[in-house]
């Protein structure tokens, strides 16, 4: 960006025109029930999401602790099969979707989007409001079926009929997996009302100067998974409805002709594939739902600690963008052993491999940003590196699943568990743990405990490794996930229950970690180190609001106008390693942008 | 000077780096589309709407193809009731003109219209299924029973949530001032978008069942 193209923007600053579309309207709140419960400010409501999806998140984190006792150490903790199965189900539903989805796009998006692209708030703060609401809704329901008879559903978090509506699955003749069901279309029509909004705030109400290519890539990243999310989710809402008609109303969407501990029950004909399709129609796209925003955010956490310019933004962009569309092309490779003519497998696999292209451009941009960089290695970073190796290493592993002949062994095995954790369950943590560190500041005025969180930093990484490498090692063993129990035998040795009990202490340690982790945040929120503005010199627009923590409105009297993209850092001729992106050109003169 | 009229592609594909850019990119309004936000919000939820239809209908065509399938007779009364659906549609366009020439009185009556056709709509389809259930077409039946319910259930929850909305344009309308003319006829012109839109949806699902 050559200097002389500034100073003529700035001699012309004068000839802007005025804006044709008038200022939003805003609802001030007036009690504290609209300010903080009914509130429609979309940083009260990205954290309410944010808490909302804790509090749930905490309870799949627990699962997932008794899980692993009874594997490693079973007797400790009283638990029949059911209730492994029960527990299974639970973690793997609340983690996915209540927890990761939820926290992603309702709790980051709804902070970060209207701040980054310089709007006041959302388009329609009623309806952003509302879908909170609704979402806390699919969560209530979702608890309730821990408190009816039978319990919650223990179908495996994939729900495929026809077990998870049959007597023998628990939960399966009761409520457990009516709620399951239900929660889920209820959280569909709560996201639709919320990506409603952060779709059309990106698109229609950034602020002057902000194109779309100068957006953040946190912005493409939740932009881009919220369009996702408006193609996939429509597919679990209906796989969710013909279930539950299956199970109440006895119609035949997916249950085939069924004997049932010696008695024909009344289904005949129904496709238990065509639910698989469904299902993986969302589940596939569901990974990059929870991918993208992580990508996005990484890559902002990368460049404001390293100091350096994102490389490659633009590839940066289409490399999400391709990948979104890529993800709805990939989906039967989750049903490569559920029967399938051997053209569709070959073309699920290589449709598989191509994602991988646009996905280590990312790896490498990320790479290539680091590279020469001035690296601070403050905690955000250290989460952001991890991210990357976390992310290759799981990424790898979908290389071996995504090819059917290997994939076919492998199935079902812990291998499986492994990869899918590591990329999209460890990965995407490690990228929200980061940039809870890293916009702590901005939401609270104070920074966390930096000590704290060097070891929750430290104990989560090699935690989280300690758990998962040993799996991948199960399951070339042919240890078969969903198991309740493993016994000792020919095939499995003395040493695999080594390895199970070794990952259960780890677990223990790591999911420990977390809640100092929350202890962290309760107690910095109030005691902290105080942060001011803008902490850690950054250069996108949700750190040049006139007060800290951000109030209503966002950005006081005017909004700021932008003349450059989010990643000005160690422009050469710049006085200060950063020029943020409402500086005005005259301000920057001998910047000499194009250099970087 | 704004470049919001450009294509999303051209958007995509610009150099932002380039001084030439630069200049353009510093005068851009922000937006990315002409379009109003309550415009493009309706087409969102008209995307997701199809979208969820779209999947139902590949099921159903998966479905259908199997030789257990049996058809539902169609009745005389369903005839009756997209005639009904028509029907509303036209009255929305005369709304549309009414209001561009600003005759609210003729927009007003004939918006109460459109609300009673809604719910004769909603009555005769609840009398199509008594019908049905009365003649053994139970919704546990056959597979094309079950998709009969489940489509005609999700179109009518569809106008129920269109009806929530045409009581939020009946109350622009009724308080009108000079202030809010504009935004009434905004709403008046999404309502109408979505009733064209419902009708669009119950005729693709209508003919679907008609000529299976």
């Amino acid at each position: 960006m050559a200097a002389d193209s500034y100073d003529d923007v700035a001699k012309n600053k004068e000839s802007i025109p005025a804006l044709e579309v008038a200022p939003q309207d805003l609802y001030h709140a007036k009690s504290f029930w609209t300010k903080y419960i009914f509130c429609q400010d979309a940083k009260v409501i990205g954290i309410q999401y944010a808490l909302t999806a804790a509090a749930i998140g905490m309870v799949g984190l627990v699962s997932s602790w008794l899980m692993r006792m009874q594997i490693a150490f079973p007797g400790v903790i009283p638990m029949d099969a059911a209730a492994y199965y029960q527990l299974v189900t639970m973690h793997g539903m609340i983690m996915v979707v209540y927890l990761l989805t939820a926290l992603f796009l309702g709790g980051f998006g709804n902070f970060l989007i209207p701040l980054m692209v310089g709007a006041r708030d959302m388009v329609f703060p009623y309806v952003n409001m509302v879908s909170y609401w609704v979402f806390f809704l699919a969560v209530l329901i979702l608890a309730a079926s821990y408190f009816v008879p039978g319990g919650p559903t223990g179908a495996g978090w994939t729900l495929y009929p026809p077990q998870a509506i049959t007597s023998g699955t628990p939960g399966g003749d009761g409520l457990g997996i009516v709620l399951m069901l239900v929660s889920l279309a209820v959280f569909v029509i709560g996201f639709t009302m919320g990506g409603l909004n952060y779709v059309i705030t990106i698109l229609q109400a950034r602020t002057r100067g902000m194109t779309l290519m100068r957006l953040p890539l946190t912005v493409w990243g939740i932009f881009t998974a919220t369009v996702l999310a408006l193609f996939a989710f429509p597919a679990l809402f209906v796989a969710g409805i013909m279930m539950t008609l299956d199970n109440m109303l006895g119609t035949s969407f997916f249950m085939p002709a069924i004997v049932e501990f010696g008695e024909r029950l009344s289904y005949d004909g129904g496709s238990p594939i065509l639910f698989q399709h469904l299902f993986w129609f969302f589940g596939h796209p569901e990974v990059y739902i929870v991918a993208l925003p992580a990508f996005g955010i990484v890559s902002d956490l990368i460049s404001v600690h390293a100091r350096k310019n994102i490389f490659g933004y633009r590839m940066m962009v289409w490399a999400i963008v391709v990948i979104g569309a890529l993800s709805f092309i990939v989906w039967a490779h989750h049903m490569y052993v559920a029967g399938m003519n051997p053209w569709f497998g070959f073309f699920f696999a290589t449709t598989t491999l191509i994602i991988a292209v646009p996905t280590a451009i990312k790896v490498y941009n990320w790479v290539l940003t680091l590279w020469r960089g001035n690296i601070k290695l403050t905690i955000p970073m250290l989460f952001s590196i991890a991210f990357i190796i976390t992310f290759v290493n799981g990424g790898l592993t979908g290389l071996f699943l995504g090819n059917v002949a290997v994939d076919v062994p492998l199935s079902d095995t812990y291998f499986v568990v492994a990869h899918f954790h590591m990329v999209m369950g460890i990965a995407p943590v490690l990228v929200i743990l980061g940039s809870i560190y890293h916009w702590f500041p901005l939401i609270t005025g104070r920074f966390l405990n930096e000590k704290l969180g060097r070891i929750h930093f430290w104990v989560t990484f090699i935690g989280s490794y300690s758990i998962y490498f040993p799996m991948h090692y199960l399951g070339f063993m042919g240890v078969t996930r969903r198991y309740f129990e493993v016994f000792e035998s020919d095939n499995f040795t003395y040493s695999i229950t080594g390895i199970n009990q070794f990952i259960t202490v780890a677990a223990l340690i790591t999911g420990a970690a977390q809640f100092l982790f929350f202890y962290n945040i309760i107690v910095s929120s109030k005691f902290g180190k105080k942060a001011g503005k803008n902490p850690w010199k950054a250069c996108s627009l949700e750190w040049q609001t006139e007060d800290v923590p951000p109030t209503h409105g966002n950005f006081g009297k005017e909004l700021p106008v932008v003349y450059r993209w989010a990643y000005d850092y160690s422009v050469p001729g710049a006085d200060e390693d950063y020029i943020t992106q409402n500086t005005p050109p005259n301000a920057v003169a001998n910047a000499k942008a194009e250099q970087t | 000077m704004s470049n919001k009229k450009e294509s999303l592609i051209g958007q995509l594909t610009q150099k932002p780096w380039e001084p030439s850019q630069v200049k353009i990119d510093n005068l851009h309004e922000g937006k990315t589309f002409n379009l109003h936000v309550g415009k493009l919000g309706l087409r969102y939820i008209m995307i997701v709407s199809t979208i969820m239809f779209c999947l139902f209908i590949v099921t159903y065509a998966d479905r259908m193809v199997y030789d257990d399938w049996i058809r539902m007779p169609e009745p005389f009364l369903l005839w009756i009731n997209t005639l009904i659906l028509v029907f509303s549609s036209i009255v929305f366009i005369r709304i549309q003109l009414a209001s561009k020439n600003n005759n609210f009185e003729k927009v007003r009556r004939e918006l109460v219209l459109i609300g009673v056709l809604a719910v004769i709509f909603l009555i005769g389809q609840l009398l199509v299924w008594q019908n049905m259930i009365e003649a053994g077409y139970y919704v546990s039946g056959s597979p094309a029973n079950g998709y009969f319910y489940l489509f005609t259930t999700l179109h009518g929850f569809h106008l129920l949530g269109g009806l929530i909305y045409w009581v939020m344009t009946i109350n622009k309308v009724w308080k009108l001032d000079n202030i809010i003319v504009r935004k009434a006829k905004h709403t008046l012109e999404l309502c109408a978008i979505y009733w064209h839109f419902l009708l669009a949806v119950w005729i693709v699902l209508f003919g679907l069942m008609l000529f299976s």
